[in-house]
């Protein structure tokens, strides 16, 4: 020990030799790291932009949710417009980070093989979906999009929508009591193009009540897919006045 | 935690490279206390130095209500908008230019027509591309736009309306719409008749010898889809009514195809693009679309009667 103490940083030495203390010590350095970068988000305004529009998915565009991490479309596919221009000019407004704070997990996704979907709502027809999901390349000839046709066939498989509905309001998604009783009729009913939804909307502004894959006899894979698709992006109106002047006005991001 | 006595050998310097070591050793090996090379050194100071700075003029620290704003005010989003001014200015007077022009006057004005051509190639590859193929070919279902086979007309006020409200749009008051029966599938015909009916459209449209059945599909054409086909099957754009004379089929001319149209029938979507795209912009891409090969001259507007069918005449033989 005499030798030691003559070196720089010698009281290092009681820190390696005692493992207890490392780690102790270990600890208290990596907290500092989490308590300024990631604890500060918890409680900082400008983590979440307040706009307004955005509402829960309808158990419908849930499902299509549900389906689209199912395949795993995320893996080409991004959920997120960089607040660049060639991104904005491309795909439309940059993403707010509250677009996505009812997903769970969120979409965003790191690789763009195939174009990003944050705004893919409203910008083609139902029936070029199902030809697009059916065949990719019928309409898109240099796609490498694997074929998804079984999409149409499949019958949407969801016993235990209310229970998945009621798992998310758990999380923090304010469906209503009412929206958990409504899960398994609202499922059915949005592509039913017979049934009464103007409660579903009420409940689900800007929610598309229609037959998306073009076979209103059965409610199929495809359908929600397409309901997921179709609303992509279109819940907060970017372009509106209130917004505009909101998103100026920030600072520090 | 008895340490072997020679752990501590104390400091020396090593012979071979003038080094001394850390003045540890386990089982005879040593470690060299090597310095750190100045230049390296100084680089890491000044990163710190760096780094105290970048955290100061941009946005770093995070506060009890919002992060720190920096002291140079930056923003990607503010630098995003001001990269969208900058671009905005430069094309402010072709915009501005647009915007004063009616459409029906663009052709008057070939500088400001070439512009807005080209404008319209690229608001086209971002927005039209996926269903009308990059060539604006088409495919089945997708109308080709570069041939001169109109389904709802082919001027440029025409192909500007289409564009706006889009081609039975949901909720667009003032889409173009119509609604072809399913006439198979809603029984409206039997299936030999709807052959019957097949088999007259192939005779009109050139692609087989008239018959027996093509006589009594006459019958039936004459009864159910002259309203919106014409008498002479040539359609009628007020409806989107294709011609079914010539051979351009959007869903395919086979016989399969046709009586896949008749019993099931299509009812295509184009979506509208008013309230997604500037009015200039649409003024472009109507201008670009009229420009691949088979866009139409104003008949009624631009001269008297007379003159129009003459300006027609010419104009769709391009």
């Amino acid at each position: 020990m005499a030798t030691q103490d003559k070196q720089p940083f010698h009281w290092h030495g009681a820190i390696e030799k005692n493992i207890t203390l490392l780690g102790v010590l270990s600890l208290l350095v990596v907290l500092v790291g989490g308590i300024v970068e990631i604890a500060p988000l918890f409680w900082i305004d400008n983590t979440i932009e307040k706009v307004k529009g955005v509402r829960p998915y309808t158990p419908l565009e849930q499902a299509g949710r549900d389906i689209y991490v199912r395949e795993g479309c995320y893996l080409c596919h991004s959920q997120m417009i960089r607040p660049f221009r060639d991104e904005t000019e491309r795909y439309g407004h940059y993403s707010l980070a509250a677009e996505s704070m009812y997903d769970h997990p969120f979409q965003w996704g790191s690789e763009r093989t195939g174009p990003d979907l944050a705004r893919v709502g409203g910008k083609y027809s139902d029936a070029w979906h199902v030809q697009h999901l059916t065949a990719p390349r019928s309409v898109v000839p240099e796609s490498i999009m694997p074929n998804y046709a079984f999409l149409a066939k499949n019958e949407l498989a969801k016993p235990d929508i209310a229970a998945e509905v009621k798992a998310l309001a758990i999380t923090g998604v304010p469906y209503t009591k009412d929206d958990i009783a409504k899960a398994k009729e609202d499922l059915f009913n949005q592509a039913n193009p017979d049934a009464d939804n103007t409660d579903l909307i009420k409940r689900y502004p800007k929610a598309q009540a229609r037959d998306f894959d073009g076979n209103p006899k059965k409610l199929t894979e495809m359908d929600a897919l397409i309901a997921y698709l179709q609303v992509l992006g279109t819940f907060v109106d970017t372009e509106s006045a209130a917004a505009q002047e909101a998103l100026a006005k920030e600072k520090g991001r | 935690m008895s340490a072997p006595e020679n752990e501590h050998a104390g400091p020396r310097v090593d012979e071979p490279t003038g080094t001394s070591t850390m003045g540890h050793e386990w089982d005879g090996i040593e470690e060299l206390n090597t310095p750190l090379p100045t230049w390296w050194l100084y680089t890491f100071y000044a990163c710190i130095v760096f780094a105290i700075g970048y955290c100061v003029v941009y946005p770093a620290i995070p506060g009890i209500k919002e992060g720190s704003h920096g002291t140079f005010g930056w923003t990607s989003r503010g630098q995003l908008a001001s990269e969208m001014d900058a671009a905005k200015a430069a094309r402010a007077p072709v915009l501005a230019a647009l915007d004063a022009t009616p459409i029906e006057d663009l052709p008057k004005n070939p500088e400001l027509l070439a512009k807005a051509v080209a404008g319209g190639k690229a608001a086209f590859k971002v927005n039209c591309v996926p269903c009308h193929g990059s060539g604006a070919a088409g495919s089945i279902g997708y109308p080709n736009l570069n041939d001169d086979d109109w389904l709802w007309g082919g001027t440029l006020t025409d192909i500007q309306t289409t564009l706006e409200h889009g081609i039975r749009q949901p909720g667009d008051a003032a889409t173009r719409t119509s609604m072809m029966p399913s006439f198979g599938r809603d029984g409206i015909l039997k299936p030999a008749d709807v052959q019957d009916v097949v088999s007259y459209v192939r005779q009109i449209s050139g692609q087989e010898p008239g018959n027996a059945s093509a006589q009594r599909g006459a019958a039936l054409f004459a009864a159910n889809c002259v309203a919106c086909h014409n008498p002479d099957g040539k359609g009628n754009r007020m409806f989107g009514a294709p011609n079914l004379t010539d051979k351009v089929w959007l869903y395919g001319g086979s016989r399969t195809a046709i009586t896949e149209t008749v019993t099931n029938a299509h009812a295509g979507v184009m979506p509208a693009w008013g309230n997604r795209l500037s009015p200039a912009t649409i003024k472009m891409l109507a201008a670009y679309v009229h420009s691949l090969g088979g866009g139409e001259a104003f008949a009624a507007t631009a001269a008297p009667a007379a003159d129009a069918a003459a300006q027609t005449a010419t104009s769709t033989g391009q």
